[in-house]
């Protein structure tokens, strides 16, 4: 019992980590708007940010910026992941919209509801 | 944090959902700061806070700024959500404790990174130098992908039909 103690509070940021993924999650699959479908796409993914870069933390380290005085530096490693991830996300998020305008010039609606209905009627 | 994600679900009102992620973000690069992820907190102020909001102000334009009510009642995708939940739970069983030093993450391949990046480039930051100089072909893959989504939101957004 204590070990399971001890794992839910030295490992809270995983925690956190899944409400936003969750969250994330929900948002994408429950909701029709496309925007909110593409916030909710972008929450996710900080999501994972975090994912990759809170283990890469020591407790009493320092930024991975080489200085006189300090010794133990968190792992860069992450950090390079998620600063490619970042610019990746943006350009993901750029092209979601630009389909979003797209689809509302042609069908004067960003609800997916209203685009399923849409092509029934014209069935 | 937590707050501003119930928000973002709730409102339907699109530009206050905008806004609230602007602010999520905000924390988020605060989070990242606290992580000592200095590079990428800056990174997502910019981009995540900056650049985001500005497209998505920019659609919001173009489009409509309120979301319809929902036609049908989202429990199977809150149960869904459940499980998936229940499932990443169980993962972190799996996964190290928080802040410690002795974990695969900074035992392997960090440390030579950390020890060899100021002699062999000379730059003291050692994100810039695995970044720019190690990893550079990463970097020029994700130059690529940019370059790929620009030339995509262009030809989707064309307005003369061929």
């Amino acid at each position: 019992m204590s070990f399971e103690i001890y794992h839910f509070i030295t490992s809270y940021n995983y925690y956190i980590i899944i409400f936003l993924m969750i969250s994330g999650l929900f948002i994408v699959v429950s909701k029709g708007n496309m925007v909110k479908k593409l916030v909710g796409l972008a929450l996710f993914q900080t999501s994972v940010y975090i994912l990759y870069i809170s283990p890469g933390k020591i407790v009493g380290g320092t930024a991975p910026i080489l200085a006189d005085g300090y010794t133990i530096y968190s792992s860069p490693f992450p950090h390079v992941l998620i600063l490619t991830a970042i610019v990746v996300g943006i350009a993901t998020l750029s092209l979601g919209l630009s389909l979003v305008i797209r689809i509302n010039e042609e069908f004067e609606t960003i609800e997916e509801d209203e685009l399923f209905n849409n092509e029934l009627n014209d069935e | 944090m937590a707050l501003t994600t119930l928000g973002i679900i709730r409102l339907r009102n699109l530009f206050s959902v905008v806004i609230l992620s602007t602010i999520y973000s905000f924390l988020m690069a605060t989070l990242l700061l606290i992580f000592d992820a200095v590079d990428v907190a800056l990174t997502e102020a910019a981009v995540g806070a900056g650049i985001s909001t500005v497209l998505m102000l920019t659609v919001l334009y173009y489009t409509k700024m309120n979301e319809e009510k929902p036609r049908y009642r989202s429990v199977l995708p809150l149960i869904i959500c459940l499980v998936v939940g229940g499932l990443l739970i169980y993962g972190t069983y799996g996964l190290p404790p928080f802040g410690a030093a002795d974990t695969p993450i900074h035992t392997h391949i960090s440390v030579q990174y950390l020890e060899r990046s100021i002699n062999e480039t000379g730059v003291p930051n050692v994100v810039t130098s695995v970044l720019a100089s190690y990893r550079g072909f990463d970097t020029l893959g994700e130059v690529i992908v940019v370059f790929t989504a620009a030339i995509g939101v262009l030809s989707i957004l064309k307005r003369d039909k061929v």
